[in-house]
């Protein structure tokens, strides 16, 4: 945690004030680089503090900014130049950015602290970004100069290759990696008789493994590209211009275009001319700061903890610091990136991350299938994944992705890892698996009827990155969230590999740099006992936070500090508060607590009489064997309550991120196949657990036997009755991706089932992330963790069922008696107007 | 200017809003952390949700039904959604509120 580094948000305001004051200037900054990285910073830091700085920027190129991971589509005739500018003059204008576009800079002149370009424009700098980007290597063979030679960067080089495209037949490719793939696959697109010409054996050797290398080949020779390889160029051959490419065992191929693309070397000179440190790129700190510090850089210029990167994610990271930085919330760190790569031609599906290269002690799952042309392949090392590739169908390239960056211990599911994350039981999208093969009129998110190419032309047309750029422009995945994995994989196939996914250290929220584990540790370990104050001590960014972060927080300091923390009610959703469900109407719908669903006809009469009293519009028995009240209004929810209260009720807290049901079947007292008091125990653990508070909703059964009628594998929690005791299952759902459980452990008396229980719901509470239910838990923790923390350590099993038993002392308060006699009264009642 | 007496600013709850009632329509009527008031119309431009059971943070309002963020002075939605609710001006006066509602 960084609370060394930064300044409190007091202090920040104050200065904030001070600055926009006439009496003190903007400091200046100026970007050298007019690319993605340094406009990135530049966007970030506007939005962080808009008035801090004035702004000018460098860029050698004529043009404004534009998103160059797309030069590929234009190449292909996919897409125009129009479509992938990001930012316009206009952009610029409107910020009072001043731009300097078609004019390098070519000096820094450190002392005075100035910029000098190549027309000897300058421009003076308080602070300054160098955002040189990379240049692409040419090789040192006779002829490179000659005209008809080009290397793969900019929209000059594009425009070069279409013109030679329209005039020429032969073209050569010299590298088979990603860039030279996608030159070969545009320009064939645009009539071209195209021969890639690779030195290695493999194509792209740096994301695949052979055996994925080979299926890529075939699948490329099949759309018409030829290769030659391996194979060293020794010499362009030609006069006035290219005419043929002569190799090393002396063989020549005719070519009237050679694309030079055998990689990118950070540009670093002219950091080098001004004297900062650099060895293969220009050398940064954590923080993206130069050896001097008044000069950042990021992006592909620079070399981070010895890593260069050429891909966008990584930049996008860097810019969030740098921005931070430079808005002196000083407090962020880069700590590099894991990268992952997509090939962008379309129709060949190839994802590869991290490290895959193997070695003595890392494993390798294979998975192949020649006839449907899919290969998978994982490389495992101490348990967790180190890279994985994967051809043909990666639909599940993100899922690994994160699994590998989170370090998730795969021992649990290993025998089923190679097929992938379950997809089958997802409700709501007909079972689509893959994206590339659905229509543009496919509907991908169906919680808010978002269609495949409404996302792909506002991912293009909006100039999106991220997942949360897509939920807040089109509203795909931003509610159930069954779609997230649908919806990564169009941000990618639409940006190649460059897509920014999501950081693996993901904020709270935007109001914070903090993870939620972070924030959970320093509320517990600086004894924050207050929303205001864990906010004060973890600076964070916005006043008083958001709709996000405020029920987190107030949930995690309830759970740290049971009967000392004061639950603030404006800081809970609105269901939470008012204790009700809210409906589309805006009225809200009761549901009264039915003890392991087991009830009575006097219970019945009373819910009948509250029905009828206040014309309750709808009465619907619920999934987890309650009676739900429809359409109550807001100002009669007291009275109902107090009615129900008086007839022996409780909240039901069907509302809530709290304990919801047990369900329960009849079991031994009546059913003939049953061993065990099911019900009897259902109603013992509903008494003993109801009240409490979670991270999300918590649904527990205990079936009588295993016909399990109680459907006690889909539950968090469920309890499964046989002769010789009971099994104890957790991790279930049966919403948005159906999941049974996983066996916990088996117990031999009603007493253990309440105490694993009750362990097993606090462990839930401590460690969950707000929001999270337990089968996603469960998924990123391992089931061992939760076996060894519930089964095998006895003392700590019983330690956390104490911890829990603590919490409820002060939670099993019915809310709805409170409230049916005065509590929170205002929140109930509409305000009167006066003229 | 009709200014409309809807009581005392203790009866606000910060970070937190109430409704009255002016004719047909409801208004939310909203007080900030620290303690200023804002009027608008308690009606989400999204699917009318009740702008006035949302989570307030700084000049903002997350409407509880689809979580568009609404800014309380000018009743528009942040960010990438696009729409507007009606905001009516306010005034707090020895400690009571009113809200001005044209034609009321």
């Amino acid at each position: 945690m960084g609370h060394d580094t930064g300044l409190t948000r007091e202090a920040v305001e104050a200065r904030a004030r001070l600055d926009s004051g006439p009496a003190r200037a903007k400091r200046k900054l100026v970007l050298v680089g007019n690319g993605m990285a340094g406009m990135r910073a530049i966007e970030e830091l506007l939005e962080l503090a808009p008035d801090l700085y004035d702004i000018t920027v460098f860029g050698a190129e004529p043009h404004g900014n534009y998103n160059r991971i797309l030069l590929s589509p234009v190449l292909a005739s996919e897409k125009t130049i129009a479509d992938i500018m990001l930012n316009t003059r206009e952009w610029y204008d409107e910020r009072r950015i001043r731009l300097i576009a078609g004019d390098e800079v070519v000096k820094i002149d450190r002392a005075r602290r100035r910029v000098i370009a190549a027309s000897g424009v300058e421009a003076p700098y308080d602070r300054l970004i160098l955002a040189t980007g990379s240049n692409p290597v040419v090789l040192p063979l006779p002829g490179k100069e000659l005209p008809g030679v080009v290397t793969y960067r900019d929209i000059a080089d594009v425009d070069k290759m279409i013109s030679a495209a329209r005039d020429f037949k032969h073209a050569i490719v010299i590298g088979g990696g990603l860039l030279g793939l996608e030159a070969a696959y545009g320009l064939q697109k645009r009539g071209m008789k195209v021969t890639v010409v690779h030195l290695l054996p493999t194509l792209m050797e740096r994301q695949l493994d052979p055996a994925a290398g080979d299926l890529l080949r075939r699948s490329l020779e099949e759309r018409g590209l030829e290769f030659r390889m391996p194979a060293q160029t020794k010499e362009i051959v030609g006069d006035e211009r290219v005419r043929a490419v002569r190799f090393g065992d002396g063989t020549e191929l005719p070519a009237d275009l050679v694309v030079m693309a055998v990689g990118i070397r950070p540009n670093a000179a002219l950091a080098k001319a001004s004297g900062l440190a650099c060895e293969r790129g220009v050398l940064v700190s954590d923080t993206m700061q130069t050896f001097d510090p008044r000069i950042y850089a990021l992006g592909e210029c620079v070399q981070h903890r010895g890593a260069c990167y050429g891909l966008v994610a990584p930049l996008f990271e860097q810019a969030k610091v740098l921005a931070n930085h430079l808005a002196e919330f000083g407090i962020g760190r880069y700590a590099g990136s894991q990268t992952s790569t997509k090939l962008k031609v379309t129709g060949i599906d190839l994802f590869s991350a991290g490290d895959f290269s193997g070695g003595a002690d890392t494993e390798e799952l294979v998975f192949k299938d020649a006839a449907r042309g899919v290969y998978k392949k994982i490389v495992v090392k101490d348990d967790k994944i180190r890279g994985a590739v994967l051809y043909g169908d990666t639909v599940d390239g993100a899922w690994y992705f994160q699994l590998l960056r989170e370090g998730t211990p795969i021992a649990d599911f290993r025998e089923s890892l190679l097929f992938g994350q379950a997809h089958l039981g997802d409700s709501g999208l007909a079972g689509a698996a893959g994206v590339t093969a659905l229509p543009d009129n496919a509907e991908i998110c169906g919680c808010n009827g978002v269609c495949k190419g409404d996302i792909v032309k506002a991912i293009t047309a909006k100039s999106l990155f991220t997942l949360d750029d897509v939920r807040a422009h089109t509203k795909a995945s931003s509610s159930c969230g069954s779609c997230t994995g649908l919806v990564e994989q169009l941000l990618a196939n639409t940006l190649g590999g460059d897509y920014s996914e999501t950081p693996a250290k993901k904020p709270m929220c935007p109001c914070t740099i903090h993870t939620h584990e972070e924030v959970r540790q320093t509320i517990v370990r600086e004894k924050l006992k207050s929303i205001p104050r864990a906010m004060e001590f973890l600076e964070w960014k916005t006043p008083d936070g958001c709709h996000k972060c405020r029920p987190a927080l107030n949930f995690y300091l309830l759970c740290a500090w049971p009967g000392e923390y004061e639950d603030d009610k404006q800081s809970r959703f609105i269901n939470e508060r008012a204790h009700g469900n809210i409906q589309r109407d805006g009225t809200y719908s009761v549901v009264p607590r039915i003890w392991g669903g087991v009830t009575s006809a006097k219970e019945l009469r009373a819910i009948a009489d509250v029905a009828e009293k206040y014309a309750v519009p709808t009465v619907k028995v619920t999934g987890g064997q309650r009676i739900d009240l429809l359409g109550v209004k807001k100002e009669d929810l007291p009275r109902v309550w107090k009615d129900l209260s008086e007839a022996g009720f409780v909240s039901g807290h069907a509302y809530g991120k709290a304990l919801r049901t047990v369900k329960t079947c009849v079991g031994k007292e009546w059913c003939r196949f049953g061993t065990q008091d099911s019900t009897g125990l259902g109603i013992k653990l509903e008494r003993t657990t109801w009240g409490s508070w979670h991270p999300h909703k918590v649904k527990l059964a205990v079936s009588g036997c295993p016909r399990n009628c109680a459907e006690a594998t889909i539950k968090d929690l469920g309890v499964v009755c046989v002769d010789s005791g009971y099994e104890l299952h957790v991790g279930g759902n049966g919403g948005i991706k159906v999941r049974a459980t996983d066996f916990l452990c088996k117990v031999a008396t009603e007493e253990d089932v309440i105490e694993h229980c009750c362990a097993f719901l606090q462990l839930y509470r401590e460690e969950a992330r707000y929001l999270e239910r337990t089968a996603p838990w469960i998924e990123r923790v391992g089931l061992s963790h939760v076996r060894d923390k519930i089964v095998v350590d006895a003392a700590g099993r019983q330690a956390l069922y104490s911890r829990f038993l603590v919490a409820q002392k002060y939670s099993q308060v019915d809310p709805w008696a409170e409230r049916a006699h005065g509590k929170d009264a205002a929140e109930f009642a509409p305000l009167e107007a006066r003229t | 200017m009709s200014w409309l007496d809807v009581g005392p600013l203790d009866g606000l709850p910060p970070r937190g809003a109430r409704v009255v009632r002016v004719g047909v329509i409801d208004i939310a009527v909203f007080r900030t952390g620290e303690g200023q008031v804002f009027a608008l119309r308690d009606q989400c431009p999204h699917r009318g949700g009740p702008l006035s059971q949302g989570i307030v943070h700084g000049y903002r309002v997350t409407c509880p039904l689809h979580e568009w963020v609404i800014d309380l002075r000018s009743g528009s939605a942040v960010g990438a959604d696009t729409g507007c609710t009606p905001a009516f001006a306010t005034r707090v006066v020895d400690g009571r509120v009113a809200i001005d509602v044209p034609g009321a």
